[in-house]
């Protein structure tokens, strides 16, 4: 465990191997009164975290839209993702390749990862239950979440995997007096605003995009009118699939991956998706950001309740509006 | 004001974005009517019937059933007073049977709540029969509701609620979606039921044929308002209602 | 009356099972508790919907048997019947809010609501115990105290009584007035509304039927282990039963019971002989199920018995 105090021995950082970079990163024996690099500190691992979170939370919100299945296995992509990018991270260590390509490697993974399990899921089983009841749906997504809890454990083992390589070699810069890792204060955020733009200039400028919207909107309409639409739930589910396992492959490198992490970033998506609206890139974004936020915050504020945090909002949220921050009619308006 | 009907309306209005879909509307239903509402597709009729059963609330004005004021009640308290509805495309229960159907309605009767007390013993075997026989269903009692033809699920819609004995019943479109050559015996199989049971009704229609055969009066509706209001062959009569209502 | 003949037959099977193999004793009462809380499930999937959370009346129900055994040493039958009281009254309280909600909408707020008592549980230690959850010691049971054996036996008795029981309550509240109105809002709210029955005062009686089944599952359960941890609310827990309830068959109370009993023995079957890997092969035979038997192991006993009296 490694302690960063600054000149005046403020405590500016933990860095602890566990489970969510937030974790420890600030747990302080006494809860200290928010002054300003404490609140720097609290906002820039909120954006940090709501970066992940985005873009698990937009594969997952992007396959509900085109197939109206809500895909319990995407927790699983999460943290394969990870997984397979520690491996990969691994492996060029082990064989003594360049260290520089260890960033870009963690894309690859996520990519590799990506396209296999979408393809594997899409053709194997959600092609097949479009048309069955949707409690079968969900069940056969959680099915396919069971099969890959046992299967991450049968490859991975359960020890902690934890590769942070690409943190360190990025180093780290200074903020409004806080020194904070370069990778998370801007690759995180960097990756998820391109993701967000790209998907939304994809959706609304390409023929291709077009189609998913049309898709995504009306079903048969889209298949009357010539839409290929086992293509477009193909390019879906691998997309959405990438995301959600570039999250975990980003994430890796700053959290420790052991079996049940996929279950934890599944619910947590899942709170995301639900209060920014069901279908919703902009809602994803925006709930994102909540409760990435008010999780940092309350590590700082009221540490008991951070874990309870994004479930809070979510009840929250829920009760006043069901369909979410966000419904379909208020997301063309953005 | 002027006395009340079974079913009255004063000031009736409605409107949403700009659309006025019912102006002041004024309007009294004696019982013992057969009332037809006629009007193109947008005129208004539909809207009226979901004010008057409490689906929508109107803008302003009253709606009165049995001289007390129900334009606030919802569609479940409307329905307790004495109103039974018929829907455009039927409602009913389609993984229940016919007989299962009527005999949930038949529950809602007497408000029995039982959490352990079965179904079959919880009404009345005969009051059910009977509205199967009246509405000529008794041969399908045991089927799945889901599996009827779209002129028997009609009869079952309206058989349901005819087992609450309401006092009136409103039926919307009844005989849509119903071949030609069926439209006529299914109305007749309706008609026959409601004067049995002695049931005030108001039916909206397209077919003209069935209005002059079955209606002793009829309203034809254009934009919101209620252009002209009497006995049908009058009715039919009027310029304004032929150019704008049967004539397309 | 064939049915029922197959309910003592089970029932008589599964006794003489635990007495002649002590040690199936165990996994038995745990089939039998979940069990209960897959009945609760069905319940609600009768109305068309599906509770993403109701592991959670399981977990507050365990955990109210743990506090209560651990602070006023009740007996094991008061301990049963206060904590399906708490299950209800919770049910009652949140199903309130909840059955406003229908399809996933409904799902969703259930898991949320899970989860909060999930998060909660573990981290307020110095109450809940943590995510070491809590212990309790052996309590009597019909005021006898027990031996280890005796009481597993004794237990094993009793759940097969309250089972039979609630599998009996199940099914007749199916076929009640309030059961096949239930049964309704999965075919058409709005004909309910129009026949003047409330929608949703049928789905908060069946709600509340649902979080006091699942509680009584949940405080057997804390009662065979003696341990409660936070694990038995979180959402993964919700999903497996309602895995089971469709592995089983969502249809019949019955199907509730076959399903734990399958998904139980099968889970100790993969983990001697595939080094537990339980949630590969139950995955496998979950999608298997969905796409050759929708209506689970029940619905196929119902087809091979109906397709029996035809011939």
């Amino acid at each position: 465990m490694e302690v960063r105090r600054s000149a005046a021995n403020q405590l500016v950082s933990i860095d602890c191997r566990c489970r969510f970079p937030l974790h420890c990163h600030f747990k302080t024996d006494s809860i200290a009164p928010m002054n300003a690099s404490l609140f720097a500190l609290a906002l820039m691992d909120g954006v940090s975290y709501a970066a992940l979170l985005f873009l698990v939370a937009l594969g997952l919100t992007l396959i509900f839209g085109v197939m109206r299945i809500l895909n319990i296995a995407h927790g699983s992509l999460y943290a394969c993702g990870g997984y397979f990018a520690a491996t990969l991270g691994l492996v060029i260590t082990k064989f003594g390749l360049p260290p520089m390509l260890a960033f870009p490697a963690l894309f690859v993974a996520a990519l590799l990862m990506g396209v296999f399990l979408g393809t594997v899921l899409e053709f194997a089983l959600l092609r097949r239950i479009l048309d069955k009841d949707p409690i079968l749906q969900l069940l056969v997504t959680f099915a396919a979440f069971m099969v890959l809890e046992d299967l991450q454990r049968m490859i991975w083992g359960v020890q902690p995997v934890f590769v942070s390589d690409v943190v360190t070699q990025m180093g780290t810069l200074s903020v409004a007096g806080v020194t904070y890792t370069r990778y998370q204060l801007l690759v995180l955020p960097a990756v998820a605003v391109l993701a967000f733009v790209g998907l939304r200039w994809f959706l609304a400028g390409t023929a291709l995009g077009r189609q998913v919207t049309a898709v995504t909107h009306h079903r048969e309409v889209a298949t009357a009118m010539g839409v290929n639409t086992g293509r477009v739930t193909w390019l879906t589910l691998t997309v959405g699939g990438a995301l959600g396992a570039l999250g975990g492959a980003l994430a890796s490198p700053t959290t420790s991956f052991t079996p049940g992490i996929g279950a934890e970033m599944m619910v947590l998506s899942f709170a995301v998706v639900a209060t920014g609206g069901l279908g919703q890139i902009g809602g994803a974004a925006i709930a994102a950001l909540m409760i990435g936020l008010s999780r940092s915050f309350a590590v700082y504020l009221m540490p008991e309740i951070e874990v309870l945090v994004p479930y809070l909002i979510m009840v929250g949220v829920l009760l006043i509006r069901p369909e979410g921050l966000f419904s379909a009619a208020a997301a063309r308006r953005i | 004001m002027s006395s009340l009907g079974l079913l009255s309306t004063r000031g009736v209005s409605l409107s949403f974005g700009g659309v006025l879909a019912a102006d002041a509307i004024d309007f009294d239903l004696m019982e013992g009517e057969r009332l037809a509402v006629v009007g193109q597709n947008g005129a208004g009729k539909t809207t009226f019937i979901n004010i008057c059963t409490g689906f929508i609330k109107p803008t302003s004005g009253q709606v009165f059933f049995n001289g007390a004021d129900i334009t606030a009640l919802s569609p479940r308290a409307v329905t307790r007073l004495g109103v039974g509805r018929s829907f455009q495309l039927p409602q009913v229960f389609t993984e229940h049977t016919v007989r299962e159907c009527l005999m949930l309605a038949a529950s809602a009767v007497k408000q029995r709540r039982g959490f352990l007390l079965p179904l079959s013993q919880a009404v009345d075997a005969n009051e059910v029969d009977e509205t199967l026989e009246l509405l000529q269903l008794a041969a399908r009692a045991h089927d799945l509701a889901g599996s009827l033809p779209e002129g028997q699920r009609k009869l079952l819609d309206v058989a349901m609620a005819l087992v609450l004995r309401p006092k009136l019943m409103i039926m919307d479109e009844p005989t849509s979606g119903v071949s030609t050559d069926e439209k006529h015996g299914l109305m007749a199989v309706l008609m026959r039921a409601l004067d049995e049971r002695q049931v005030t009704s108001i039916f909206v229609e397209h077919d003209i044929d069935i209005v002059r055969r079955y209606a002793t009066r009829l309203c034809a509706w254009i934009a919101g308002r209620i252009a002209a209001d009497g006995l049908p062959e009058a009715v039919l009569r009027d310029p304004i209602v032929i150019k704008n209502v049967i004539g397309e | 009356m064939r049915l029922r003949l197959l309910v003592v037959v089970l029932a008589v099977a599964v006794l003489a099972l635990g007495l002649f193999f002590p040690w199936v004793k165990t996994p038995v009462l745990v089939a039998l508790a979940n069990g209960l809380a897959v009945s609760g499930v069905i319940v609600l999937i009768r109305a068309g919907q599906v509770s993403f959370g109701n592991a959670m009346f399981a977990c507050l129900a365990g955990y109210g048997t743990a506090f209560m055994a651990r602070e006023w040493q009740l007996d094991a039958l008061l301990l049963i019947a206060l904590s399906c009281v708490l299950a209800a009254l919770a049910g009652a309280i949140i199903g309130f809010f909840i059955v406003r909600y229908r399809g996933i909408f409904f799902g969703m707020l259930n898991l949320a609501l899970s989860m909060v008592l999930f998060s909660v549980l573990g981290k307020f230690g110095a109450v809940t115990g943590g995510t070491d959850g809590l212990r309790f010691d052996r309590p009597t049971l019909a005021f006898v105290h027990f031996e280890r054996e005796g009481f597993e036996t004794a237990l094993l008795v009793l759940a097969l009584v309250l089972s039979i029981g609630a599998g009996w309550v199940v099914q007749r509240y199916f076929a009640s007035v309030s059961g096949q109105a239930l049964a309704a809002i999965k075919t058409n709210e709005t004909r309910l509304e129009y026949l003047g029955i409330s929608a949703k005062r049928v789905f908060w009686g069946g709600y509340v039927l649902a979080a006091t089944l699942c509680g009584l599952g949940g405080s057997l359960f804390a009662l065979t282990q003696g341990l409660v941890t936070p694990e038995m609310g979180y959402w993964v827990r919700s999903g497996e039963l309602v895995f089971v309830a469709i592995l089983g068959g969502s249809g019949h109370a019955l199907g509730a019971f076959i399903g734990a009993f399958v998904y139980e023995f099968m889970k100790l079957y993969a983990a001697a002989l595939l080094t537990g890997a339980w949630q590969l092969v139950m995955g496998l035979v979950l999608i298997v199920m969905v796409f050759v038997a929708p209506k689970g192991v029940f619905g196929m006993i119902e087809r091979h018995l109906r397709s029996r009296s035809k011939a």
